[in-house]
């Protein structure tokens, strides 16, 4: 009896594992919390499925750990938003060349009581040094994403030492943007977010957009395809149609028809 | 705090509509879970059974490990299977990273001390109990172990649903492995996650309450069964 | 000493040289030992006097620190043991149905399906269990229970069956309904062997006696010679109630 239980059990586990296998193309493609969580891959993707009958599956994780995924050959395409991260992983040959997609911006968000009184700035690097002389909390991603990047740049730019103050008023989750969000509504902290995802958040109870426009707050993604040559596995064809259909027409379209009450919340700008 | 309640009695209005995109990913849920007990089952059944009438250098040393490997992080899991997994890494060819099967392959490497564990316990009780009559009709050391597990099959039931609740509540490794990707990959668990992060704590309470719901049927269902089955003196074998 | 009129082809149970000791204590001490004659066999004495541990000798359950048992001239090889069977104070039955507890032993007798339901309808007739075939075991009470036990020994096809204290912890009904089932089962040639501190029991079963005391065999003989005329001190004074150790 067992043995036909083990012979049944590996039927099936095979079949299931087959059918995975079998069943329409499909590639791989790290990407971040922020377009997911944003919802943009679920307005855009559908388009591109229709057309080329390939499926997208999205593994959303922090910038940091895509590029790692993809560096271990773990996807067919990366699109990610840390343009110095994107061109070295392509120097050292695990891309095969990188292209911008789209671009929106990162914002200061924080408690409508604005302890640091930084409202209606559009000076990131003032602003910032305003919450670190206040010790005003501030909530960083701490992950090592391309927000994370973004956040720490400004904070070099205003020769703040954050790694002093970690744990204090500056407190690092580790974790995605919507994460981090939910703790800053919780404790009225301040915290740097990407826009869309600021705008498709759900729980933003109590904060609100405090600092917007600063140049330097500019937020470009990038797509790659990963290299076939490091990885055999990677599904280049594929992958290649995905990222034409991207950075051309019909895609840069698609993202920007995605709107959310009204706001446009990634803008295309591939050449 | 109104608006909250509200939220989630619509919340778990949508889900009792029958939202198909939802009951497929409770579906693959269950899937996933179960083939993952089942396969723990036929590796930490005959394991925990041997570790309890088997006599050999190293058996406590190997409990003892066992054991301790029931609390096993489920991070830990999750990332020990994706090096595993990854086309880097030595079983890459196989290309299951990302798939319902590496989801249950983490699984199982959770749930598997647990049912070890547990049966080791189980059958050792019944082993000390049945010594001498199973010896005395002259069944050997070895030809003991399937007796001893059908006989304690009651409180191997039990185990199994301690597997169970573990591999369906089961979140910080099938999110590494799976990736959480939409139609394929996304169980409860990493949607509960995921409409965190997105901020619809409501949502993700509502989904939390069906995964609750989902745990306890299944496992009332299951203590049904066996109890109805010992009652009626089930198993004559 | 031993004076059996009739002889048959039982096997002789025999026993030489026998010691078992613990922590330096010797607790059985059996120098020489014959059991022949058609039975039953009544191994008699207080508690702590070594009855059960040498029963379980006899069946190969211990293997004592000194000393051989052989039956039929051959030492207790399996084969030797498969034609052996017990049951034991409290019955150890198997999780299952009360028919499955005998299927069990059917089954490694190797018989077909067929085979086993008509042997298991047979036994279950001769315990009285007919109609708790299905029921779970374990719900049986402790008569049937034991009664249950003794069936599964029998399904053994046994040629000789050891009892330890079957009916120590049964009312009176339920151990002359034992009693019964064991006289039934020698009459049919099987060779019994049983541990009992009950004297009542033995003079009601007993076709030979085995006095043992303190770890040792302090007398044997026919049933009716010895209760008539005891020889020794001790087995007097065991007799008459006085000894309690």
């Amino acid at each position: 009896m067992v043995r036909q239980w083990v012979r049944a059990a590996v039927t099936v586990v095979a079949l299931t594992t087959g059918s995975a296998q079998a069943a329409d193309p499909f590639i791989v493609v790290q990407s971040t919390t922020s377009t997911q969580n944003s919802g943009l891959f679920d307005a855009i993707l559908p388009w591109f499925e229709a057309e080329s009958g390939i499926d997208v599956r999205i593994v959303a994780v922090g910038t940091g750990q895509a590029i790692r995924n993809a560096r271990n050959g773990d996807g067919d395409v990366l699109l990610v938003h840390a343009k110095p991260a994107e061109e070295a992983f392509v120097a050292e040959g695990w891309g095969v060349s990188r292209q911008d997609v789209m671009y929106n911006d990162f914002v200061i968000v924080g408690p409508k009581g604005d302890p640091a009184g930084v409202r209606g700035g559009s000076d990131a690097v003032a602003a910032l040094t305003a919450i670190a002389q206040t010790g005003a909390i501030f909530v960083s991603r701490g992950d090592d994403s391309g927000t994370h990047k973004a956040e720490l740049r400004q904070w070099g730019q205003a020769g703040v030492d954050v790694a002093q103050a970690s744990g204090g008023w500056y407190r690092e989750t580790g974790s995605g943007m919507g994460a981090t969000l939910n703790v800053a509504a919780g404790m009225g902290a301040y915290t740097l977010t990407d826009r869309a995802t600021w705008l498709a958040f759900g729980n933003a109870h109590g904060l609100e957009v405090l600092v917007e426009g600063d140049p330097g707050l500019f937020n470009q993604y990038g797509v790659i395809l990963v290299n076939p040559e490091k990885h055999p596995g990677v599904r280049a064809e594929a992958g290649q149609r995905f990222i034409d259909w991207l950075v051309g027409q019909d895609g840069q379209a698609a993202i920007a028809g995605y709107k959310l009450d009204g706001e446009q919340l990634f803008f295309p700008n591939a050449r | 705090m109104q608006d909250f309640t509200q939220e989630f009695t619509i919340a778990l209005g949508l889900i009792f509509t029958g939202d198909p995109e939802l009951w497929a990913i409770v579906l693959l849920s269950l899937k996933v879970s179960v083939w993952a007990v089942f396969i723990a089952a036929l590796i930490g059944m005959p394991l925990g059974a041997g570790l309890a009438v088997g006599r050999f250098p190293g058996r406590r040393a190997l409990i003892v490990l066992i054991n301790a490997l029931m609390g096993l992080p489920p991070v830990v899991v999750g990332l020990l299977v994706y090096l595993m997994l990854s086309r880097s890494g030595p079983f890459g060819v196989l290309q299951l990273l990302y798939t319902p099967t590496a989801m249950i392959i983490a699984q199982v490497v959770l749930v598997t001390p647990i049912i070890a564990a547990l049966t080791r316990q189980v059958v050792e009780t019944l082993a000390v109990e049945y010594d001498e009559q199973l010896r005395s009709l002259g069944v050997s050391r070895l030809s003991s172990v399937p007796v001893l597990l059908w006989d304690g099959r009651m409180a191997l039931m039990t185990a199994l649903l301690a597997g169970f609740g573990r591999a369906i509540a089961e979140v910080g490794a099938v999110i590494i492995v799976g990736g959480n990707i939409n139609h394929v990959t996304r169980v409860m668990t990493t949607t509960i996650a995921l409409e965190t992060s997105k901020g619809n704590l409501a949502l993700a309470l509502a989904l939390g309450a069906v995964l609750i719901a989902l745990a306890v049927s299944v496992t009332g269902a299951v203590s049904v069964l066996s109890l109805r089955g010992e009652r009626q003196g089930l198993g004559h074998a | 000493m031993r004076d059996f009129s009739v002889m048959t082809d039982h096997p002789i149970l025999s026993v030489r040289g026998l010691s078992i000791a613990r922590d330096g204590k010797a607790l059985l001490g059996v120098d020489h030992l014959d059991l022949d004659g058609p039975g039953p066999t009544i191994i008699l004495g207080p508690n702590g006097a070594g009855k059960s541990l040498l029963l379980r000798c006899l069946h190969g359950l211990i293997t004592p620190d000194r000393g051989t048992v052989t039956q039929g001239g051959q030492t207790l090889t399996d084969q030797v043991r498969a034609g052996q069977a017990m049951v034991f104070q409290r019955p150890v039955l198997l999780r299952r149905s009360v028919a499955g507890n005998l299927d069990f032993v059917l089954r490694r007798r190797g018989l077909s399906r067929a085979a086993r339901k008509t042997e298991c309808e047979g036994l279950l007739a001769q315990g009285g269990l007919e109609d708790k075939a299905r029921q779970s075991a374990r719900s049986l009470s402790g008569g049937e229970a034991q009664r249950l036990a003794i069936l599964r020994a029998l399904a053994c096809k046994p040629s000789v069956l050891f009892l330890d204290e079957p009916t120590s912890a049964l009312d009176p009904q339920a151990t002359q309904e034992i009693e019964q089932m064991v006289l039934r089962a020698s009459d049919q040639g099987l060779r019994v062997v049983m541990v009992t501190h009950d004297i009542g029991q033995a003079r009601r079963l007993a076709r030979d006696v085995v006095m043992m005391h303190g770890g040792r065999v302090v007398e044997q003989g026919l049933a009716a010679q010895m209760f008539a005329a005891p020889e020794n001190g001790m087995i007097r004074r065991f007799l008459s109630g006085g000894l309690m150790v």
